[in-house]
């Protein structure tokens, strides 16, 4: 294999692994404060261990975050060190504010978050909590500032020519505020938010089935299904906004995500179809008419560009783009309708008696996950032929120095570590979700724990 | 002399500083994760641990912020070393895999068998770390082969080279000894007289090497004694570096822990100030040809612009970085407890 479709592999299978963990540390970040806020206001203990048992599961999608992070900035240089030289002068600002704002930030108050239950007061430790889920959310912004600045550049000119050709910035919050990147900015967040809720309903729904620990299932199941169904919602609009910019931004990537050949008006919105690239149509196509049209431009008879506009050479994947699109907007879906189903039956209090919605509960933790790994596949695969677009092509941006059999060696070694990673993440997720929710703390000796066990004994729990 | 007013200037030392940040902070934590399997039962490997374990990932976020402050300052050494370095880098990325997720997964089950292995791993990780950083600096010092567009011409022989290795062994050491001194700091009663006899060995192993690669510098890199021949003030340095080292002793026999670990971080400090007097102002050394291909901080810098913006970024943020730093470490100072939130 060559050094490109190597090095492509690497950060494919890098970037995908990471992605699983740091969705869930965002998403669970935003739960613990949510939890940790009604402990401060009720002093209802249960909601103190709630806060405790997500803590935990969050620290462990953090470690393998971080340890999976790391990897992707060396990776720019080590793989894709001309790229690197393109646009280190714009791109490498928004990762140096990511390490100074975000990453201390969040690992800082990490630790008083873990280990300080007993070593700092109620508020402090919650100050610490919503400082994490700043800190998480920050990190969010600067790295889709970065990718949103490669795919609309802006605030920029390219000095230099040939190898010598660099970036420079010419106006900083012209780069920040890139014509995509706020709208996409609020569609990971969201994405994000999805992961970790759904996480909490597919364990509380566990533990539902099983008939254990129901006090705590039903509270956490509660956070969850309303942190869902506000995101379901929210993200219909902001993902509306996002194929919008993409419409008028990138016409290449809306043409191979709806398989577009030819340039016309008035297009139709397909829901489902077979794309046949030989003949480049779509085959058995469901449509609706002239709704792509609008949608993208807010007219029924606007023009779509095909792409036959573009070299067919430097067409992206068309059909893989096409079905990966069509899957995240069908996980959207499926946790649309199970978010509202879950709150109207956990409303009427007849969640449980409906294993069937508790299974598919279950498994729902797997939906967010393919949304985001599908919608991230749409977005960077969509931008082939262009690692900057229109600025620099993706085998421009490879490493000179590196070799085949370099990078070969490091896929190995990744795919390895990495398989060995997920499994124990599986394994220790399994076991801590198996143990459950520690009923009460034994350890009493500070006087934020002697609190608490007053408190529990005053609270009526209506669930009982 | 070094032209402050220069942004240049400016911005490599901020690079630097988070560079010494690093090394003074996770040094300490790559030394206990050396150091902990040498220890026999499971509750002194616990004490270890956790006395880096709130700490050491925020450590690590140094590292982190210094390569991305290389990235965005010096984007051409950001790439040049990477790609050069690339299988030492894939090893250390390995390693600081393997100890992020060791110290994890490790308290995760009580199984002896299960915890041996996280801590072989979490030992070869640090150790990985160590030797790796060491490598990469070492190569810096002795220079690569580099064309015109400022790209690696060699192989991976080319980098395999003794002095490298050497200073990879002084690395290892270094941080060895450095983290026997901070687990003296971290412990108390029994355990904390059994690790007094462990920071010995670690510093004549450190004295050892060290005075091996100071022989080996002064031998076979003549352009790293050529600033000191230039600037004899320089030198004070060298010798503030051994007054440091022989005060660390010192402190331990009158039993102040913190001051001998005070002593051993400024040891660091004038280490990687002695490394990049030696070098400066290049980054990146060209055997083939120093004086037109090396990159320098002038040659290989971002725009003007950004490295303003950086400033800014740098100036905002690192005071509110230093704080919660401080503020993190006086809620878990004095010596380590183990309760149930424990690694």
């Amino acid at each position: 294999m060559d050094v490109l479709t190597l090095a492509r592999f690497q950060f494919a299978l890098t970037i995908m692994f990471h992605y699983i963990f740091p969705v869930l540390s965002i998403g669970l970040g935003l739960i613990m404060v949510l939890m940790e806020c009604i402990y401060l206001k009720t002093g209802n203990a249960a909601y103190l261990r709630m806060a405790q048992y997500w803590t935990k599961i969050f620290a462990l999608t953090f470690a393998i975050g971080v340890a999976t992070g790391i990897v992707m900035e060396f990776e720019f240089g080590t793989n894709w060190a001309t790229y690197s030289r393109y646009v280190g002068d714009v791109f490498g600002s928004a990762l140096a504010a990511e390490g100074v704002f975000a990453f201390f930030l969040e690992s800082g108050f990490l630790a008083i978050l873990i280990f300080g239950w007993n070593r700092v007061g109620k508020k402090l430790h919650f100050f610490s909590t919503v400082m994490v889920c700043l800190g998480a959310h920050f990190s969010a912004i600067w790295i889709v500032v970065a990718n949103s600045w490669m795919q609309t550049p802006a605030g920029f000119h390219v000095v230099g020519e040939g190898l010598q050709a660099r970036a420079e910035i010419t106006s900083f919050w012209e780069m920040v505020f890139n014509p995509s990147s706020v709208i996409r900015l609020i569609h990971v967040i969201l994405g994000c938010w999805l992961a970790g809720a759904f996480l909490v309903i597919s364990i509380a729904a566990y533990y539902m089935i099983k008939r254990r620990y129901l006090i705590f299932a039903r509270h956490s199941m509660r956070i969850g299904l309303l942190v869902a169904l506000l995101s379901c919602v929210l993200q219909l609009i902001a993902g509306d906004q996002s194929a919008k910019v993409v419409a008028k931004y990138q016409p290449s990537k809306l043409a191979a995500l709806e398989a577009i050949y030819k340039t016309t008006s008035g297009v139709p919105l397909t829901l489902y179809g077979l794309v046949n690239s030989k003949e480049e149509r779509i085959d058995q196509a469901v449509q609706i008419p002239k709704l792509l049209s609008f949608l993208s431009f807010g007219e029924f008879d606007a023009e779509i560009k095909g792409l036959d506009q573009i070299p067919k050479e430097d067409w992206p994947n068309v059909s893989a783009l096409f079905y990966a699109y069509r899957m995240m907007l069908a996980m959207w879906g499926l946790m649309l309708f199970l978010a509202l189903i879950g709150i109207y039956l956990s409303h009427k209090e007849r969640l449980e008696a409906h294993p069937w919605i508790l299974r598919a509960m279950v498994i729902s933790v797997a939906f967010p996950q393919i949304a985001n790994q599908t919608g991230w596949y749409c977005a960077e695969s969509g931008r082939y032929p262009w690692i900057v677009y229109g600025l620099l092509r993706v085998s421009e941006g490879l490493s000179k120095a590196v070799t085949a059999n370099q990078i070969l060696a490091s896929v190995v070694m990744f795919s390895a570590v990495y398989l060995i990673l997920f499994l124990l993440f599986l394994y220790l997720l399994n076991e801590k979700v198996k143990h459950g929710p520690d009923e009460a703390e034994k350890d009493d000796s500070s006087p934020y724990h002697a609190l608490h066990h007053l408190v529990e004994e005053t609270v009526h729990d209506p669930a009982r | 002399m070094i032209p402050l007013d220069s942004l240049e200037v400016g911005w490599f030392a901020v690079f630097v500083f988070l560079l010494i940040g690093y090394a003074i902070l996770d040094g300490f934590d790559l030394g206990v994760g050396m150091l902990h399997l040498f220890a026999e039962k499971d509750e002194e490997r616990r004490l270890m641990l956790n006395s880096i374990g709130p700490v050491w990932d925020g450590n690590e976020v140094w590292l982190v912020t210094a390569v991305g402050a290389l990235f965005a300052g010096f984007p051409d050494i950001y790439a040049t070393m990477l790609s050069a370095f690339y299988i030492p880098i894939m090893i250390l990325l390995f390693g600081l895999i393997l100890r992020a997720v060791s110290i994890e997964f490790r308290s995760k089950q009580p199984m002896k068998g299960w915890r041996w292995a996280w801590d072989i791993l979490f030992f070869l990780g640090s150790l990985m770390i160590s030797l790796m950083l060491g490598v990469i600096m070492g190569n810096l010092i002795c220079g690569i082969p580099l064309d015109a567009n400022k790209e690696f011409i060699g192989t991976l022989e080319t980098i395999l080279h003794p002095y490298p290795f050497l200073v990879g062994i002084l690395s290892v050491s270094l941080f060895a000894m450095h983290g026997s001194i901070y687990i003296l700091m971290k412990t108390e009663g029994e355990f904390h007289d059994k690790m007094r006899r462990w920071t010995n060995p670690c510093m004549i192993l450190f004295l050892i090497v060290y005075a091996v690669t100071t022989i080996a510098t002064l031998i076979y890199m003549p352009h790293m004694v050529e600033t000191f021949r230039d600037r004899p003030l320089f030198f004070l340095v060298a010798i503030i570096n051994i007054l440091f080292v022989a005060n660390i002793p010192r402190e331990i026999s009158r039993g102040r822990d913190a001051w001998a670990f005070i002593s051993s971080a400024l040891n660091i400090v004038c280490l990687l100030a002695l490394y990049a007097m030696g070098t400066y102002p290049e980054i990146i050394r060209s055997v083939n040809d120093p004086e037109a291909l090396s990159l320098t901080i002038y040659n290989s810098a971002s725009s003007k612009s950004t490295l303003e913006i950086l400033f800014l970024v740098a100036f905002i943020g690192m005071p509110l970085v230093i704080a919660y730093t401080l503020v993190v470490y006086y809620i878990f100072h004095g010596k380590v407890k183990i309760d149930p939130h424990s690694y």
